[in-house]
């Protein structure tokens, strides 16, 4: 068994934008570009960034949900964009996703125990009251109770859908579950205990998670490795620890900078970004941050920095670091 | 008697009744707040007693729709002849009662046959997209770009004129209005995460089409079925009226009007009784389509 589970090497996910009289393609809105990451077997890693960095996307690309424009994939030695759509299928049973509506990640019309047992059934997993059985297990190791399996989506609060959502994602043992903002939408009493039954379940199945999130103190808590995504790239990615003690790239200082501190009296460096992010149809050149970058010269206007290693593993894309 | 009954019961099996209590099904609530709709009852009423009707024709007809006597012709109501007697000198009572089974008969299978084309075209092009959409779409945009009345006429003329044909000229003309509403549902389905997580957990296109996408189009589609049935009904009135559904002798109601028109002014019971009854049908199955749009429609559910 390799160390990593899932290799990701240059992803990209081009959108074309059509206009003019024929409809003909205007440009590109480069939501992820050129995504390099690994993901250990067993650990949770993090991807952090503001609305409309890619994380989303990224986290879609890799299940093939969203077709990627190119890259590699290499998940637990299968080259997963060589696969054809129903090798992929197949596949699917492995790698699993958690979405970030509750709402709307479940079937209106659908009762619990149908929405829980439709990936066996789609995979010809089980005979009929074998899978019912599985679903009441599963609903007991989410902690909802086997009685919730006739109930309907609408019949539930918004962390008790997460809950099924989780469930319905472990119901095929997968090894890898992409969490795609998991827990945004929930109230933040309930973000924890999603949070800890997320940890549990990955300690009892031994389960690796790719945890997308915009909020920092939620990924600090669950996350091994956390990366860092500004405007479609990852900018930093290293361990936990590191990041949020020793962050080097910029905009990482700034989101940082942003985190309140429950101490009124801690004196802090303030990092103010200025400006907006600019628009993903139109990146900056070289390096994309360099329009509200603090410590901007004239290297990075032009040359894309190297996504590169400072040493133990802390990778970060910027010319500041260059050894 | 039922609820001195159920009482010791309900102290024994508490979780039981508990755990029944909570299972509502999104179609069984939408019945109950139909239910709880008087107006709607009254349009279930109105229809329900013109299937009874149509249904008991042979029976309940106190004269052949097809015989009259000359001697009898254009007579008032009177105790023989309830609603009077046509040009013919038939009994309009029994040609009305026939009536409602072509009505109801026209009405229904013509829109059996556009929801069914419309439900699957518009799956094809909402869901599958690209060329396959350009060319129902466009298809849907060429027929609806005619007035609806005029395109049957043409499917009549070319099928020729008979009750059958004009079903089927009606169903066909109704196609886009069913096409374009299941297709623009498709399309914002197609984008919910519940899709999105059916095709994550490996199901195959049929497979969501059929659990995921259809269900939640089915509202829609029952509504403005049923009010394409009163859409449906006027429409092969016309097209009897204008002499290319029905031919005599058959008492469809649109026709009763055509050829009762000239005796309006000496014999207007053979005007206004048909053309109540379709007045009544339509009235009726705009109401359960109301009904049922209020009891279906999700943004209305708390």
């Amino acid at each position: 068994m390799a160390e990593d589970l899932l290799v990701v090497k240059n992803l990209k996910k081009y959108y074309p934008i059509t206009g003019g009289v024929l409809g003909g393609e205007v440009g590109v809105v480069k939501a992820v570009d050129d995504v390099s990451f690994t993901v250990k077997r067993g650990e949770t890693l993090g991807l952090v960034g503001e609305s409309g960095c890619g994380k989303s996307t990224t986290g879609r690309s890799l299940l093939r949900l969203i077709e990627p424009t190119s890259g590699e994939i290499n998940f637990d030695g299968t080259d997963v964009m060589s696969l054809s759509t129903d090798a992929m299928r197949k596949m699917r049973r492995d790698m699993q996703i958690v979405f970030q509506d509750p709402f709307a990640s479940l079937n209106p019309r659908h009762n619990i125990e149908k929405i829980l047992e439709e990936p066996l059934i789609v995979h010809g997993l089980g005979s009929s009251a074998e899978r019912k059985k599985r679903v009441q297990e599963m609903l007991e190791i989410v902690g909802l109770s086997s009685y919730h399996a006739s109930r309907y989506p609408h019949q539930f609060s918004g962390g008790q859908r997460q809950r099924i959502g989780i469930a319905r994602a472990l119901m095929l043992k997968p090894k890898l579950i992409v969490a795609d903002e998991p827990v945004s939408a929930l109230d933040v009493s309930i973000q924890s205990q999603v949070l800890n039954l997320m940890q549990d379940l990955q300690r009892e199945f031994g389960l690796t998670y790719l945890f997308i999130a915009h909020d920092l103190s939620v990924v600090r808590h669950i996350s091994d490795r956390v990366g860092v995504m500004y405007l479609g790239r990852i900018v930093e990615l290293t361990t936990s620890s590191q990041l949020y003690s020793n962050p080097l790239h910029p905009y990482t200082k700034a989101l940082l900078s942003a985190v309140p501190s429950p101490d009124p009296d801690a004196v802090r460096e303030r990092v103010i970004l200025q400006g907006d992010v600019p628009s993903p149809a139109k990146p900056p050149s070289g390096c994309t941050f360099h329009t509200r970058c603090p410590h901007v010269t004239e290297e990075c206007r032009t040359v894309r920095p190297e996504f590169a290693d400072t040493g133990d593993g802390h990778f970060v894309a910027c010319h500041l670091y260059k050894s | 008697m039922a609820q001195p009954q159920l009482q010791p019961q309900d102290q024994v099996v508490v979780p039981l009744k508990v755990k029944q209590e909570e299972v509502v099904s999104p179609w069984k609530d939408a019945w109950r707040t139909l239910r709880k709709n008087k107006l709607a009852l009254v349009g279930f009423g109105i229809i329900l007693f013109f299937i009874i009707v149509a249904v008991l024709a042979p029976w309940i007809a106190p004269y052949p729709y097809d015989e009259g006597q000359l001697v009898m012709k254009n007579k008032p109501p009177s105790e023989a002849h309830w609603f009077g007697t046509d040009y013919n000198g038939r009994d309009v009572f029994s040609r009305v009662i026939y009536g409602a089974q072509i009505s109801l008969w026209v009405g229904t299978f013509s829109v059996i046959g556009s929801v069914l084309a419309g439900t699957l075209l518009g799956l094809l092009a909402g869901y599958y997209g690209r060329w396959i959409d350009t060319i129902i779409s466009r298809l849907f945009d060429i027929m609806l770009a005619f007035p609806s009345i005029l395109l049957a006429i043409a499917v009549v003329a070319i099928l020729g004129p008979s009750l059958q044909n004009a079903l089927i000229a009606i169903a066909i003309i109704n196609i886009p209005t069913f096409g374009r509403l299941v297709r623009a549902r498709v399309l914002s389905l197609k984008e919910e995460e519940f899709v999105m997580a059916a095709r994550a957990i490996g199901m195959k296109n049929s497979r969501i089409i059929m659990q995921h996408i259809l269900p939640n189009s089915l509202a829609p589609i029952i509504v403005t079925g049923t009010m394409g049935i009163a859409t449906a009904i006027i429409e092969a009135a016309a097209l009897g009226f204008l002499g290319l559904g029905a031919q005599a002798p058959e008492p469809e109601w649109g026709k009763m009007l055509a050829d009762s028109r000239q005796y309006i002014q000496k014999a207007p019971w053979t005007v206004i009784f048909p053309g109540l009854s379709i007045m009544l049908t339509v009235l009726g199955f705009n109401l359960i389509g109301d009904g049922l749009r209020d009891a279906l429609d999700p943004r209305m559910k708390s």
